[in-house]
């Protein structure tokens, strides 16, 4: 039996679950841990003492600079990236009712990185340029996806099929175009095919939180609606949902909030991918919670820089290649018990 | 008075495909409807139409004295339920957070759980028999259990009206007669049901009203035991038949032909 706590006062009656409460605070230490592990001791290493004397405004202006132009920008982006894509995939998997139903798969990050490397290589654009072309690339391929996907009966659950097919497809772009690119151009492509969070600065993180400032909101406002959509179209619109429109509304959200991540690191796999499924068998919830999902991700994320950092040091990996090595793992592991439970 | 439920002129489609056209159709109050005919006949795409779950052509359903599709969906929820035949619960969720769902027309973004919503699922489990199944798994239960959970839910939407779609499908005869005895306590506290159902003898035992369709029109409707007859009977579902008084409630009881004096197959 699942133990709930509920809590009322005037104007306000909740019931949360005791189980996702703790394992959301369990997982919220986590992250600070690995966050302040990361700001200590991956490279240079910063005493504690030194970096109470930096973030009160003292200490030496190189240490200075490795904590707050390198480190904390970093870190922060790190955390909500891993944020906006694990709600991103929690939203995706519950409209599809599939846990491969997730924007790293059906190839809108992809679909980023695609509209990043044509801008940069076609129009030659700068960095800015290209985030606004990922952001762009990312929607486009979603509008395509769920346009095929509909297509002739309208079921989101084809939206796996088209989108891996998709995603294929643009894999193939992304690397026609840089293996036609002058190489210097090419270098500054390819940093959009994997993910990373190698030097970015603090205008990084600024564009994601004012992005994610406005849409979490909608997308918790909108995401109670998920475990009624899951119930099927019917059950949902006769307890007073318009099916149509949340649905709508939410697939336009959570593209969004995926195709700004993507916009300012770059395709990370896995992490869309894998949040929701992870949250759901820690909390045993048999539906998926955003917030939980999102402190999940970031988790992810964070621990996966935390060992691209580390791995071959001094050399920095992208942290896509460590989410892309882990996340080939899990999507073998999931393929696998599909397939079973599909026999 | 008129009725809280009735439809008016009303075209049903899906897409270009018509199903209905010109339909009229009232819904008693009080009453426990049911509603039969042969497959295709359009039974279940007028119920989806009652419950606003399908936009009618032309025509228009009016729940209250007003046009079904001028409501709010959450207002729309809160005054009639429905029990759709797709309805499937999430892996694993218990039986009382299924039933908690059907609170969901009532809630608010801060006002999720009050006392009106706890007291409101207890009551919707107790009137079903599922209070002692309250923490069990729904995917574990019997076919026979799960319905009545769902109509547990349905009941925690605490609507006037419900409507089920062919709510014995799947279930045994024993759950079948369990799960119409329920409606019929239901109905007799004081709902308005209406129910799509297959077997004739439980329509007409069951049923306070009776709606027979045909090719996407009505042909009969009143008291089982004033309308249905052996012509009826033959002219919409093409079987020889003879009807009797059943035994046990002296409702009709339509009992097919033998083999030997039906002279052809069916030709619909």
């Amino acid at each position: 039996m699942r133990r709930r706590v509920t809590v009322r006062a005037p104007g306000l009656a909740v019931r949360l679950d005791l189980r996702t409460l703790w394992v959301s605070g369990a997982l919220l230490l986590a992250v600070l841990a690995v966050v302040a592990w990361t700001v200590v001791a991956v490279g240079v290493r910063l005493p504690m003492a030194d970096i109470i004397e930096i973030l009160d405004g003292g200490g030496r202006r190189a240490d200075r600079f490795i904590l707050l132009d390198l480190r904390l920008p970093r870190v922060s982006l790190g955390l909500l990236a891993g944020a906006a894509l694990a709600m991103s995939g929690a939203v995706f998997q519950s409209l599809s009712r599939n846990p491969l139903g997730s924007p790293d798969i059906v190839g809108f990050t992809t679909g980023s990185a695609t509209g990043a490397v044509v801008a940069i290589l076609v129009f030659g654009t700068g960095p800015g340029g290209a985030a606004v072309a990922a952001v762009v690339g990312g929607l486009l391929t979603a509008l395509i996806v769920y346009g095929l996907a509909a297509a002739g009966g309208g079921a989101v659950r084809r939206i796996v099929l088209v989108g891996i097919g998709i995603s294929a497809m643009l894999v193939a772009v992304n690397s026609y175009l840089i293996s036609r690119a002058r190489v210097d151009a090419a270098q500054a492509a390819s940093v959009w095919l994997v993910g990373t969070l190698n030097g970015r600065t603090w205008e990084y993180v600024r564009l994601l939180g004012l992005a994610l400032l406005v849409l979490t909101p909608l997308l918790l406002l909108f995401g109670r609606r998920l475990q009624l959509l899951e119930m099927g179209d019917d059950s949902a619109q006769s307890l007073g949902v318009r099916v149509n429109r949340s649905r709508l509304v939410l697939v336009l959200l959570a593209v969004a909030v995926c195709a700004v991540a993507t916009a300012t690191t770059g395709p990370v796999a896995f992490v869309a991918l894998a949040a929701p499924q992870i949250t759901r068998r820690l909390t045993g919830s048999p539906t998926l919670q955003l917030l939980p999902t999102a402190i999940t991700g970031a988790l992810l994320m964070v621990l996966s820089d935390f060992v691209a950092q580390r791995l071959l040091a001094p050399a920095q990996l992208p942290v896509g290649v460590v989410t892309g090595a882990v996340g080939g793992v899990y999507l073998a592991w999931l393929l696998a018990g599909q397939w079973r439970k599909g026999n | 008075m008129t009725p809280r439920l009735s439809g008016s002129g009303l075209t049903l489609a899906y897409g270009e495909r018509v199903i209905a056209d010109g339909l009229d159709v009232t819904i008693p109050d009080g009453s426990f409807t049911v509603i039969i005919g042969p497959n295709a006949c359009g039974k279940s795409t007028l119920l989806r139409a009652l419950s606003a779950l399908l936009t009618p052509k032309h025509g228009r359903v009016v729940l209250d004295g007003a046009s079904i599709g001028s409501y709010r969906a959450k207002e729309v929820a809160r005054r009639l339920g429905l029990l759709p035949q797709t309805a499937t619960a999430p892996e694993g969720i218990s039986v009382a957070d299924l039933v908690a769902r059907g609170r969901y027309p009532h809630q608010k973004l801060l006002r999720q759980w009050t006392p009106e919503d706890e007291n409101q699922v207890a009551a919707a489990m107790e009137a079903t028999g599922v209070t002692a199944l309250a923490d069990r798994a729904v995917d574990e239960l019997s076919g026979g259990q799960r319905q009545r959970v769902w109509m547990a839910m349905a009941l925690a939407q605490q609507t006037g009206i419900l409507l089920l779609d062919e709510p014995t499908t799947y279930l045994d005869i024993a759950y079948q007669i369990d799960l119409l005895d329920l409606c019929a306590d239901l109905n007799e506290q004081g709902r308005t049901l209406v129910a799509v159902l297959h077997d004739l003898n439980h329509a007409c035992r069951y049923a306070t009203h009776l709606i027979v369709m045909k090719a996407g029109r009505i042909v009969a409707e009143g008291v089982p035991g004033e309308i249905v007859t052996a012509e009826l009977v033959e002219d919409v579902y093409g079987l020889r038949c003879e009807v009797i008084a059943d035994p046990q409630t002296r409702t009709p009881l339509v009992v097919p032909a033998a083999r030997a004096s039906r002279a052809a197959r069916l030709t619909r």
